[in-house]
């Protein structure tokens, strides 16, 4: 099989092998542009968020897929799910909003707990941080899908089956001819 | 269609923290039947009793007071009576001292198997007032 393979590249003239290389790349471009073009849509800086803890189980579990939009016009409000940064941690955080205040001029802050921790989420804050506010918002929750996310989690956790899964595709692309 | 009645019995309120803040605590009634809302995709409920008010600082509060998770399959038809709130309820500021309009809704965010995440609010809600005096009393 392997060596059908190699026959197939070595039959190839240049033209032909450049001509998969360019649309190898168009492929990524592509996947590219879909994920600016989700950025566009819903205004979340991330719009599709792998979740990483059982803080919210039941309702979410680990390698679950929620999808987010972030409309500035669209106010926060107490119970939605929001995903939030906070200074000082790399990985976004699922949780729920537990409390809100909001001033005359339209400032709002609020507090957060995960549906399974049995405290609110100050602990998990910034040091001194008591209030969330709408610039730590990445996205609010509006869809979700499970288990399709372990497949990033097991390709962030072991990296040689990321690189496996890569050099599959590409192998597959460049060799593929209709 | 659910209907929700929610009473306040007891209102009883302090100030504490570090800043002094108003704490508010009461104790409600709860009669719904949700359990048609459930079909073969919706996983879970994730039911929670909101208090809404205004005050002079902020134009709108809302501070969830208690809240339960009803996964499929569980009994869905609730009778509470005198139900503990599982929050504490304190105001950002000194604004619950003889607040004569909160009002408690209830509402429900929809987890399914597999697509939208609705967040819902039942109909009725219940509007009560705070004592004009801090009560010295444990609660």
């Amino acid at each position: 099989m392997l060596d059908s393979v190699f026959d197939d590249v070595k039959r190839m003239n240049k033209r032909q092998f450049i001509y998969q290389v360019l649309s190898f790349g168009m492929i990524v471009s592509s996947a590219l542009m879909i994920w600016k073009g989700l950025m566009v849509v819903t205004g979340s800086e991330s719009p599709i968020v792998v979740v990483l803890s059982g803080s919210m189980e039941p309702a979410f579990h680990r390698g679950d897929l929620l999808f987010l939009t972030n409309y500035p016009e669209e106010p926060v409000r107490v119970g939605e799910i929001v995903v939030f940064k906070v200074e000082g941690r790399d990985i976004p955080i699922v949780h729920r909003v537990l409390k809100l205040h909001e001033k005359n001029n339209g400032t709002v802050k609020f507090l957060t707990k995960g549906d399974n921790n049995s405290v609110d989420d100050r602990g998990l804050y910034a040091q001194g941080q008591l209030w969330l506010t709408k610039k730590d918002v990445v996205g609010r929750a509006r869809g979700f899908l499970p288990y399709v996310g372990m497949v990033t989690i097991y390709m962030n956790e072991y990296p040689k089956f990321k690189f496996a899964v890569l050099a599959c595709l590409a192998v597959y692309v460049l060799v593929h001819r209709e | 269609m659910n209907t929700v009645k929610v009473v306040v019995k007891n209102v009883p309120d302090y100030g504490a923290s570090r800043e002094k803040n108003d704490l508010g605590y009461l104790t409600f009634d709860l009669k719904t039947d949700l359990s048609n809302l459930f079909n073969w995709n919706v996983k879970q409920l994730f039911l929670y009793l909101t208090a809404e008010y205004i005050t002079p600082a902020n134009e709108l509060n809302q501070v969830v007071l208690w809240d339960k998770i009803i996964l499929r399959g569980e009994n869905a038809l609730l009778d509470f009576k005198n139900m503990n709130i599982k929050y504490y309820f304190w105001d950002d500021g000194n604004g619950l001292k003889g607040h004569n309009n909160v009002t408690l809704t209830l509402s429900w965010n929809i987890i399914p198997n597999a697509g939208l995440l609705p967040n819902i609010q039942a109909i009725g809600q219940h509007s009560f007032k705070f004592p004009t005096e801090y009560t010295q009393t444990r609660v």
